[in-house]
């Protein structure tokens, strides 16, 4: 063989090499693409609302004025939407018609009215959640388990100028629920952060101390080895198992309340102390052995050389390894399944010892519920996910530029 | 290696140097071993105050190790051990009760490698004596950083750049930095690891400058791989081979009349 026929070879041989990482990059970007478009479409409709913004009259014989919040709302919105449909006459389609509205859809009015009782025996126009079926219909869904009648009916109150379609801000504003149309996110998220806020608050501090200490302090003997080995084969244990150390230790060992942020906190901590004290070793190891001679050579204690000098170079590489263990923190269900945080709480919490429930939970708990909205709100929780862990992300390498210093 | 090679020569028997100046550090039998391996066999010697003492060798000799023991930087390699006695002012450096940071700021050191902090070259300089609590105030401090800058001879470069990073400046001007650090706490020795090593010749006579200015005040360690800078900087030259302090004796006599085979063909340059 010659030199030129190498020389080919070679050639064809780097182009072949190239092409092959275009593809797998073509590939990796495909399915990305497809994933978050997939996610986005389903998610969109969970983000719009139709109401009904129905006149009604509050019927001073039904609500009394001295109690306004004890009134009889929801027969109040029958009665209006009766007279809109006065051919509507026997029982069962008159079910059917109320059926278009949402099991809750009076909370609303029945606030306005509480907040405000001289409304009481005037005529107020206030939007009226529709029920999810009646909401997804008017969006164009055709399984949307409306028969002819109420898809007319629905038709003809959408002529008459009666359904409001917006933003759908009661999706942020709102707990979780077993009606479809008021399920909202906050609850999930609100937990999520409490949480995150809970296992940075633990892991952080412990896994830097645990990585200095290793790193820096710790003798290097048999025993430190057998350290390092079992922090390493910890950050291999399947997260389930923390739970089930959570179960046993936070809950029946120290009594804390169950499915609530602090626990949920803790457990995560435990998880991604390893990942955060491998990445604290990795950057503490990564700083420079000359800049800590150069402190101990002015007369620095290794103490101070460590705090003052290697310590602020590592925070990069800490923080890089924090968010994502904290990243995988976030995205964790089943460790936080062990200790109750799958029940369906309504209430969004407001403190760390408050029953709550987290993202993924959450994202878990409606992919199993049977209506079609819940679908949407699938996707759509999904979507709120990855939008923190986005910010997350952002806030890391924000921070990380920050304190990247060059030497 | 019969017990000939134990023994140090001393060119002359008493050094001209050591007899004009006091001695600063004397090290008696020391050994080092790093685990296992013996770095250094039985030295001694007497460093002489307000003078150069330039230690030779070719590498892996233990002139090196022997420095970093003297300011006992070798506390923090894992397995080295220091047996023998290595004083300074007559006080035992390896005694249970000194402290070890106290220490490092009576001996500074000047590492091979240029290594300023990632920080501004007013905090470069502040940081020994700020640990120290040597300035009273901030204007203490002020001057403190002037003047070490200024006995390191890079005060004139970098006046008006105090607060830019220290990392910016060229090879030699952190090295020079890197002496007003060291210069900065105080200290009465200054050791220095081939301080000219990854210095161009222009950066490295500016270097040899100035320690021959520091050497009014200071006793200057230097260990170098370059003969011609012993020769040009040292007024003591020590010469190590294989863990040996083999030849001790004034530079200029060292280098004309050495008396072991050994450093002869060192110097001649016929190994090393």
């Amino acid at each position: 063989m010659n030199s030129s026929d190498l020389t080919a070879k070679r050639r064809s041989a780097e182009r072949r090499f190239k092409y092959y990482g275009l593809a797998a990059i073509a590939v990796t970007v495909i399915f990305l693409a497809i994933l978050i478009l997939d996610i986005v479409v389903k998610a969109l409709p969970a983000f719009t609302v139709n109401q009904l913004v129905l006149p009604v009259t509050i019927d001073a014989t039904k609500v009394d004025a001295s109690n306004p919040a004890a009134g009889d709302f929801p027969a109040l919105l029958k009665e209006t939407l009766a007279k809109e449909f006065p051919d509507v006459q026997s029982r069962g389609d008159k079910k059917k018609l109320n059926a278009l509205l949402s099991a809750r859809a009076a909370d609303g009015l029945q606030e306005q009215v509480a907040s405000d009782p001289s409304l009481i025996g005037k005529t107020i126009a206030v939007p009226i959640s529709l029920s999810s079926g009646a909401d997804l219909h008017l969006k164009g869904f055709t399984d949307a388990q409306l028969d002819e009648k109420q898809a007319a009916w629905l038709a003809a109150l959408k002529d008459k100028g009666f359904i409001q379609h917006g933003f759908a801000w009661s999706f942020f504003t709102q707990g979780d629920s077993r009606e479809p149309e008021s399920a909202g996110i906050k609850g999930a998220l609100i937990g999520s952060i409490l949480v995150i806020c809970v296992t940075l608050m633990f892991a952080l501090p412990l896994g830097v101390a645990a990585a200095l200490y290793l790193e820096e302090f710790a003798p290097k003997n048999r025993m430190t080895d057998l350290i390092e080995v079992n922090i390493n084969n910890l950050a291999a244990v399947p997260s389930i198992i923390f739970g089930l150390l959570g179960l046993a230790v936070f809950l029946n060992g120290f009594g804390l309340p169950r499915s609530t942020a602090l626990v949920g906190g803790l457990v995560l901590a435990l998880l991604v102390l390893p990942t955060i004290i491998i990445a604290s070793r990795a950057a503490i190891r990564s700083v420079p052995p000359s800049i800590k001679e150069a402190a101990l050579g002015v007369g620095a204690s290794h103490m101070q050389a460590v705090f003052h000098h290697v310590l602020p170079l590592a925070v990069p590489g800490i923080l890089t390894g924090t968010i994502l263990g904290v990243a995988r923190a976030l995205g964790e269900t089943a460790p936080l399944l062990m200790i109750g945080m799958i029940a369906f709480i309504v209430d969004v919490p407001h403190g760390f010892t408050d029953a709550a429930t987290v993202l993924p939970v959450q994202v878990f708990l409606w992919s199993d519920l049977p209506e079609a909205a819940f679908k949407s709100r699938t996707a759509a929780a999904i979507l709120v996910l990855l939008v923190l862990l986005f910010c997350i992300n952002a806030v890391a390498i924000y921070l990380r530029n920050k304190f990247e210093r060059r030497w | 290696m019969n017990d000939m090679s134990f023994q140090t020569i001393m060119t002359p028997a008493i050094p001209k140097i050591a007899a004009a100046r006091e001695a600063k550090i004397i090290a008696s039998a020391v050994d080092v071993h790093y685990g296992d391996k013996q770095a250094i066999k039985n030295l001694s010697i007497s460093i002489p105050d307000r003078a150069v003492s330039a230690f030779i060798g070719p590498s892996g000799c233990g002139k090196s190790t022997f420095l970093r023991s003297i300011n006992r930087m070798n506390d923090t390699i894992p397995g080295c051990k220091v047996t023998g006695k290595i004083t300074l002012d007559g006080e035992d450096i390896y005694a249970r009760n000194l402290d070890v940071v106290e220490l490092r700021a009576r001996i500074g050191m000047v590492f091979q490698k240029p290594n300023p902090f990632p920080k501004t070259i007013f905090e470069n300089v502040a940081y020994g004596p700020r640990i120290h609590g040597l300035a009273r105030d901030k204007q203490d401090m002020e001057r403190i950083v002037v003047e070490s800058l200024k006995k390191a001879g890079l005060f004139e470069e970098v006046k008006d750049r105090l607060t830019q990073p220290g990392t910016g400046l060229s090879g030699g001007q952190q090295q020079r930095l890197c002496i007003a650090r060291a210069i900065a706490v105080n200290p009465e020795v200054i050791l220095m690891d081939e301080p000219c090593s990854a210095l161009d010749p222009i950066a490295t006579a500016r270097i040899e400058e100035l320690i021959h200015e520091l050497k009014e005040n200071f006793c200057i360690v230097i260990v170098t791989h370059s003969m011609q800078q012993a020769a040009r900087v040292s007024d003591l030259t020590a010469f190590f081979h294989l863990g040996v302090l083999v030849e001790v004796g004034d530079t200029d006599v060292m280098f004309t009349k050495p008396q072991d085979k050994r450093t002869q063909d060192y110097i001649t340059g016929r190994f090393g």
